[in-house]
């Protein structure tokens, strides 16, 4: 039998520097897209918190527990990281395997909101967008969804089918920032 | 220009597409008269001043949203889920 090798989203891509900015790859492991049932949203949040210590997210924002992640993903849906959902769940709520399908990527460094400010049409700063924060937002002309991580880096999220464009747009962003001297 | 998402907040236009009059709220029932439908499907009203539009988040949470808009000024005057407008 051939011996297949698990290739990344970003594979031969990431990572990048520059200016100060730098753009690494993110392994989430497991990923689930969770939709609440109608009605069921008390329900489905209460066997969340029970089966994986995170309760359904309000809107725009994640809860974190010991290595599972509840981060809001869309009106009535969220995505659970880190963890295959507990059966238990499948009671509440649509449960859609999403793992392999996000291109995950971490922007760090002083001046990464600058880089971001250039794709991304949401206040990305601090004071506007501190840890515990998750959005749906466009990046570039992508549909994606942007994290506060709890380090104060930024986490994107776009389908793995657009990872070679998020890369280069981020390629140019960082490109151009560093020329302005502002990265 | 910027619509304030109900669930989103504040956000770039760019995040939304335009459907079209609110109007398609009100749909008709089945055994509604030929005339009903006729003006249903082609009549609508052109305002110069404030207008109930259909709006659809697709660059965020993915919401259908009714926004009231000037279209003398462009001023946007609210937005609330479609699911919770009135029709």
């Amino acid at each position: 039998m051939a011996d297949l090798i698990a290739r990344s989203p970003c594979m031969g891509l990431l990572p990048l520097e520059q200016g100060g900015v730098s753009v690494t790859e993110l392994d989430p492991g497991p990923m689930t897209l969770v939709a609440p049932y109608k009605g069921q949203a008390a329900a489905l949040s209460k066997a969340m918190k029970v089966a994986h210590g995170v309760g359904f997210p309000a809107a725009n924002t994640t809860e974190t527990g010991k290595g599972v992640e509840a981060a809001w993903f869309g009106r009535d849906q969220a995505l659970l990281i880190g963890a295959v959902p507990d059966a238990a769940l499948a009671d509440h709520a649509a449960l859609s395997d999403q793992g392999d399908a996000w291109a995950v990527v971490r922007v760090a460094g002083e001046g990464a909101e600058d880089v971001l400010a250039r794709l991304i049409p949401v206040d990305l700063r601090d004071s506007a967008f501190p840890p515990g924060r998750s959005i749906r937002t466009q990046i570039g002309h992508m549909a994606g969804a942007v994290t506060r991580l709890p380090d104060g880096a930024v986490r994107l999220m776009v389908f793995r089918s657009m990872a070679g464009t998020l890369v280069h747009d981020l390629d140019r962003a960082m490109t151009h920032c560093a020329a302005r001297g502002t990265g | 220009m910027r619509i304030r998402c109900p669930i989103c907040g504040d956000r770039d236009l760019r995040e939304f597409t335009y459907k079209g009059d609110a109007v398609a709220l009100n749909r008709p029932g089945p055994e509604a008269a030929a005339q009903a439908w006729d003006d249903y499907l082609h009549l609508r009203r052109n305002p110069a001043g404030a207008t109930r539009e259909l709006w659809y988040h697709g660059g965020g949470c993915g919401a259908w949203i009714v926004v009231t808009r000037d279209t003398v000024t462009h001023e946007i005057l609210g937005a609330v889920l479609a699911e919770e407008a009135e029709a």
